[in-house]
């Protein structure tokens, strides 16, 4: 028997979750991006509205990561994001993603995704070259952040859709929010 | 380098070379993204049959994709043109890419001549799902039905599929049936070719 000490790695939790077959997860998103341009016939909408899904996953998908991953409390913003991109990304979707490009004070790094299987068999038209079409993404880190104190801003920097050679997340730590004590039941 | 990916540029997505379909991601991922779907839907329609619809027409986009996908990865470009080989494709070979398993039951109707159904006792999409009581007999499975009729229907059988709950003897939960009923000319056709 084995009892388990310290946080778990990405490969770890990803092998022992259930899982299920990334082109259901593909088509599935593909279906929603579609149902999103056809409904809202505006690229910049389709972006917020993809944004706003990916916070409402991110704001609940954060107590499933605490509660597999065993991770304590980053003791500072580098390690958070090594921790998204080692074992975040690794646990929901399956891969793993590099961190770089940091500021000198350290509140501001890039994300870049070496694979992302939302993209899959997809390739923007014409009439949706202003689309982020993996925006689900970023609005999913700053829901998960927001919910753990932390108020990001995240944008595209790179899009393999749109012609660049991977996909580059910046991710900007714009504030620490403290957190108050009591809470209150009726907040 | 730091920050160069492994992905390779293709200039058409259709030269890209095709996976062999192994990959996986958590089924909390399509969990979340499912619940977002509905959710999302639920803010553009005014009653159940609305957003039954809106469900069967997503997966409708996603089974017409599924079915292209496998004619040329699993069937090496050819496709069923029988009745009975056309569902036992959807309850195999469709099931078990999309759910990582063969579906529970595939049975004739009993009533109807047109009609068929698969069921499964616990389909994926329900897996987290509770319907509450004001909605009825809204299910979730809607997505699933349509991916049924994608898939029917880009291989010329035309139905109308419909995902129902049905009470199980000492379950807890309901299964889900996915009811096929086939346009009249798939069957005058089927008859046709003879057995």
């Amino acid at each position: 028997m084995s009892r388990f000490i310290g946080p778990r790695s990405g490969d770890a939790i990803f092998s022992s979750v259930e899982r299920v077959n990334a082109e259901l997860f593909t088509l599935t998103y593909g279906a929603t991006v579609r149902q999103l341009l056809t409904d809202l016939e505006d690229v910049d909408e389709v972006n917020k509205q993809l944004d706003q899904m990916g916070y409402n996953i991110g704001i609940r998908l954060i107590d499933e990561f605490l509660a597999k991953s065993n991770v304590t409390r980053c003791v500072d913003f580098k390690e958070t994001a090594e921790v998204i991109a080692k074992v975040g990304f690794k646990m929901f979707i399956g891969v793993t993603a590099s961190v770089t490009n940091w500021n000198a004070d350290g509140t501001c790094c890039s994300i870049v995704l070496e694979d992302n299987p939302l993209v899959d068999f997809v390739e923007l038209p014409d009439t949706c070259q202003g689309l982020y079409y993996c925006n689900i993404l970023s609005g999913v880190i700053r829901g998960a952040l927001e919910m753990v104190s932390m108020k990001t801003e995240v944008t595209w920097l790179r899009d393999v859709l749109r012609g660049d050679d991977a996909f580059e997340l910046q991710v900007k730590l714009l504030k620490q929010v403290p957190e108050e004590y009591p809470y209150k039941d009726d907040e | 380098m730091i920050g160069v990916g492994k992905i390779k540029q293709y200039s058409n997505v259709l030269d890209k070379p095709l996976n062999k379909g192994k990959q996986e991601v958590s089924l909390s991922a399509f969990a979340f993204l499912f619940s977002e779907l509905v959710q999302y839907n639920q803010t553009q329609v005014d009653n159940i049959a609305e957003l039954e619809r809106r469900l069967e027409d997503a997966g409708y986009a996603v089974g017409a994709r599924v079915l292209e996908l496998l004619c040329h990865r699993e069937r090496g470009n050819r496709r069923e043109t029988r009745l009975l080989g056309i569902l036992s494709f959807v309850h195999s070979t469709v099931w078990k890419i999309l759910f990582g398993k063969v579906a529970d039951s595939l049975e004739k109707g009993t009533e109807h001549e047109d009609e068929y159904m698969i069921s499964e006792k616990e389909l994926l999409v329900n897996r987290f799902i509770s319907i509450p009581k004001d909605m009825g007999t809204f299910n979730c499975g809607a997505f699933v039905a349509g991916i049924v009729r994608g898939v029917l229907d880009g291989s010329g059988f035309p139905a109308v599929v419909t995902a129902h709950f049905v009470p199980m003897e000492g379950q807890q939960r309901p299964r889900t049936t996915i009811l096929i009923k086939f346009a009249e000319e798939v069957l005058r056709r089927e008859a046709r070719l003879g057995g």
